[in-house]
């Protein structure tokens, strides 16, 4: 209980520049993504087989799933949305490997998460709205409440990350005490409850950043 | 008291009495998903989606005083 959570811890240097270990985890688990979408788009039928089929349910549940919360066709925001959900389901439950700690425990990984959230929600917002209809947007429905728009916008992406943090790398922690106190069998169950938390939170994550963009997207028409 | 003692008791204080709003929240969101499920078994599908994002807004609140005291013990600005 010596290592601070706050703290990451640098494997090896290239050069100047350190590399941590969550960064290495983050390049294996993106070569794992990469490595299977190719294999699985290689050879592309109409009728699919093996791989294809799989990647196929998975994108058509995430798209249905989409296709609920933002209430139009979620095509434009699916590439981000989904990497996103594929991407934090691997990272939280690569704590299951042995030796491996979850990218997304650290601060660092959950803060570039959220600041993608935060700019393609504007990003989409503004290629939706035009620059001026946009911000217009947050002068409304009076502009008393400018401040506390912009407030709020600061505080979500804050507690985006501040969540998917908390929650992945306050469970570790209970692992790693519960090893200290208790050896073999009984951090098992907990490490099973790990798996639910992690994917909980990736989902939660992509549909909070889900929301997020459909609000921005549409916020001009309800007004 | 030195400043490390009373960042641990800050720190214990944060996580125990931070956890009791967030607990009872949830549990008055789950009660009410329950019974709204009960209810309308058809609607569980709606339900549960918004159970489940509004539950993590709600703990949230908790996750914010465990990161609190983690800072009081990890990263306080006062211990050098």
């Amino acid at each position: 209980m010596k290592a601070s959570p706050l703290a990451s811890h640098v494997l090896f240097h290239i050069g100047p520049v350190p590399i941590a270990s969550a960064v290495v985890v983050t390049w294996a688990l993106m070569a794992l993504l990469v490595l299977v979408s190719w294999l699985g788009t290689r050879r592309r039928a109409l009728r699919p087989a093996g791989w294809q089929n799989a990647l196929e349910l998975v994108v058509e549940t995430l798209e249905s799933q989409m296709t609920q919360i933002v209430h139009r066709d979620p095509r434009p925001y699916l590439p981000l949305l989904g990497t996103l959900f594929l991407f934090l389901a691997l990272a939280n439950l690569s704590s299951l490997l042995p030796g491996v700690s979850p990218p997304t425990a650290h601060l660092e990984t959950d803060a570039a998460l959220a600041g993608i959230v935060f700019c393609a929600v504007h990003a989409y917002g503004v290629r939706r709205h035009g620059l001026w209809e946009y911000v217009k947007g947050y002068a409304k429905p009076n502009l008393l409440l400018l401040p506390l728009n912009v407030l709020s916008e600061i505080t979500r992406t804050f507690s985006l990350m501040i969540r998917l943090f908390g929650n992945i790398m306050s469970h570790e922690m209970v692992i790693g005490v519960l090893l200290t106190l208790a050896g073999l069998l009984v951090p098992v169950p907990l490490m099973a409850l790990a798996v639910l938390i992690g994917l909980v939170q990736a989902y939660i994550f992509t549909i909070l950043a889900t929301v997020f963009i459909g609000a921005a997207v549409e916020s001009q028409e309800r007004a | 008291m030195s400043i490390e003692m009373i960042s641990i008791l800050g720190a214990a204080l944060a996580v125990s009495f931070g956890a009791i709003g967030p607990a009872l929240g949830e549990g008055r969101a789950l009660a009410s998903a329950m019974d709204a499920i009960a209810r309308q078994p058809e609607a569980a599908n709606t339900l549960s989606r918004t159970l489940f994002v509004g539950l993590a807004m709600i703990e949230t609140m908790a996750i914010y005083c465990l990161v609190i005291a983690l800072l009081l013990l990890y990263a306080n600005p006062f211990v050098h």
